[in-house]
């Protein structure tokens, strides 16, 4: 192999003006982290609702929640982050489309409506099965109890199911993270796009993508810590 | 809303889209899905092997390739296989790999992670009594993963298998970052020459939701019938 390392490239300046390549990075970092926080509230809030249509008694609700998550699961991400990029904005009347379209950093909100809108037909499945794996006598004892529906959601089942589910969730939420990497052929300059743009003006491949991979593996790491955190903190004392 | 559109571009690209694009996805999907499914297998062997270094290596083989997004492992592999094929072969410059080679190394690597979690299920979920079983016949350790656990693990798991093939389908769209003409490559294409983002890409959104719906239908009628009854 005739590959010439430097690992001092971090410290060189960065073609952009400002910073080292180092520092680019760690920007492509922050959006990666941003783009993933935020759309994982909409996916979250969102795909409860779906996963609870899903399971409420109701014939047309469930159907509404299955419709949405077969609609969101069977399209490639990359293929409706270009819907919500390039199609969108077409369709909508044409002031709005064109406001759209000139708004500041628009594939930074571009990429978190799209991964939120995926990423909720994934968590919504995992919210109806955490719902469908309590027995039975919980949702009948809630109604026993004189409980509305809602608050036999809110009260019985959503409690349970969600520390039931807190290990898929985190599983997805590792996911949303790194779907983020899909928005950089929307021009969102994530971690990704970052060390593919620092090997494309330094040449240093190998260091580049090095350092991305090794960022993503902390990100992963402190994403499993706190889950792990977060199992312990909210567990029932004296539960399973 | 729809007065503007113009439908006859997608009539106009139909053999280009399927005859180049789709053959592209589906041969890439078929090729990485075989491919991933055999290396996986043997990485979810290697991981329940209980030899410790081989134990650990697949280990952390499945863990790196699971914590990383797939475009960062495509750009990894189209710079990194130039290198391997030159190191392998000997050559003192990196070797030349078509970008098709590359995907597909790509793909088959990658999707050997989550096959292989898939197949060590599968594995697992046979009973300790059929092994023991099979050691009491005197059955050396490869018969018996041959003509006993992988049969019925493979059984087991092929609604999963087949459910992650449906996700590497939808993945190969990725090959995008490498300006690769496969389906959404091909509907990118025309769509940017022509200037028809939303018909082609709308277009595009609607084949994929066919053939996945209609798969993943297909796949939830094959796991009523191929279930093992306990």
């Amino acid at each position: 192999m005739n590959y010439t390392w430097n690992w001092g490239i971090f410290q060189e300046p960065s073609p952009e003006g400002v910073g080292t390549y180092a520092d680019m990075l760690l920007s492509g970092l922050s959006w990666t982290i941003a783009t993933a926080l935020a759309s994982w509230v909409i996916a979250f809030t969102l795909g409860s609702v779906i996963g609870v249509l899903r399971t409420l008694p109701s014939r047309a609700a469930n159907a509404v929640g299955t419709a949405y998550v077969e609609l969101f699961r069977n399209v490639p991400l990359l293929v409706q982050m270009f819907l919500w990029y390039f199609v969108l904005p077409e369709i909508l009347p044409a002031g709005l489309g064109t406001a759209v379209k000139q708004l500041p950093d628009a594939p930074f909100y571009t990429a978190v409506l799209c991964l939120g809108f995926f990423t909720a037909s994934r968590v919504a499945e995992q919210v109806r099965a955490g719902i469908q794996s309590l027995p039975r006598g919980q949702r009948m004892a809630g109604t026993a109890l004189g409980f509305t529906t809602a608050q036999t959601y809110r009260h019985v089942l959503l409690p349970n199911a969600y520390r039931i589910i807190l290990p898929p969730l985190t599983s997805e939420f590792l996911n949303n993270l790194k779907n983020t990497s899909v928005a950089l052929t929307i021009g969102l300059l994530e971690l990704t796009a970052r060390a593919r743009s620092m090997q494309e003006f330094s040449f240093q491949v190998f260091e580049a993508f090095t350092a991305a991979t090794l960022l993503y593996l902390v990100l992963n790491l402190v994403v499993v810590a706190g889950a792990t955190l977060l199992e312990r903190t909210v567990a029932v004392p004296g539960g399973r | 809303m729809f007065a503007h559109f113009d439908f006859s571009v997608i009539g106009a690209s139909l053999p280009y889209l399927f005859g180049q694009g789709m053959v592209f996805t589906v041969t890439l999907t078929a090729l990485a899905a075989t491919g991933g499914i055999v290396f996986g297998t043997a990485l979810a062997m290697m991981r329940l092997s209980g030899i410790p270094g081989v134990t650990h290596a697949a280990k952390v083989y499945v863990e790196l390739m699971r914590s990383l997004p797939l475009v960062l492992v495509i750009f990894w592999f189209y710079f990194l296989v130039p290198y391997i094929g030159a190191w392998a072969t000997g050559s003192a410059t990196p070797i030349q790999v078509g970008a098709f080679s590359s995907a597909l190394i790509t793909f088959t690597l990658f999707e050997a992670a989550y096959f292989a979690e898939i197949m060590r299920a599968g594995i697992q979920s046979i009973p300790k009594g059929q092994t023991a079983a099979a050691s009491a016949l005197g059955m050396s350790y490869a018969q018996t993963m041959r003509l006993v656990v992988l049969p019925q693990a493979f059984r087991n798991m092929l609604p999963l298998l087949l459910t992650q093939t449906i996700v590497l389908f939808q993945d190969t769209s990725l090959v995008y970052v490498l300006s690769l003409t496969d389906f959404l490559g091909a509907a990118s294409k025309v769509a940017q020459r022509d200037g028809r983002l939303v018909e082609m890409y709308l277009f595009a959104a609607l084949v994929y939701f066919a053939v996945c719906f209609t798969a993943s239908l297909l796949v939830r009628r094959l796991q009523t019938r191929v279930a093992i009854i306990r």
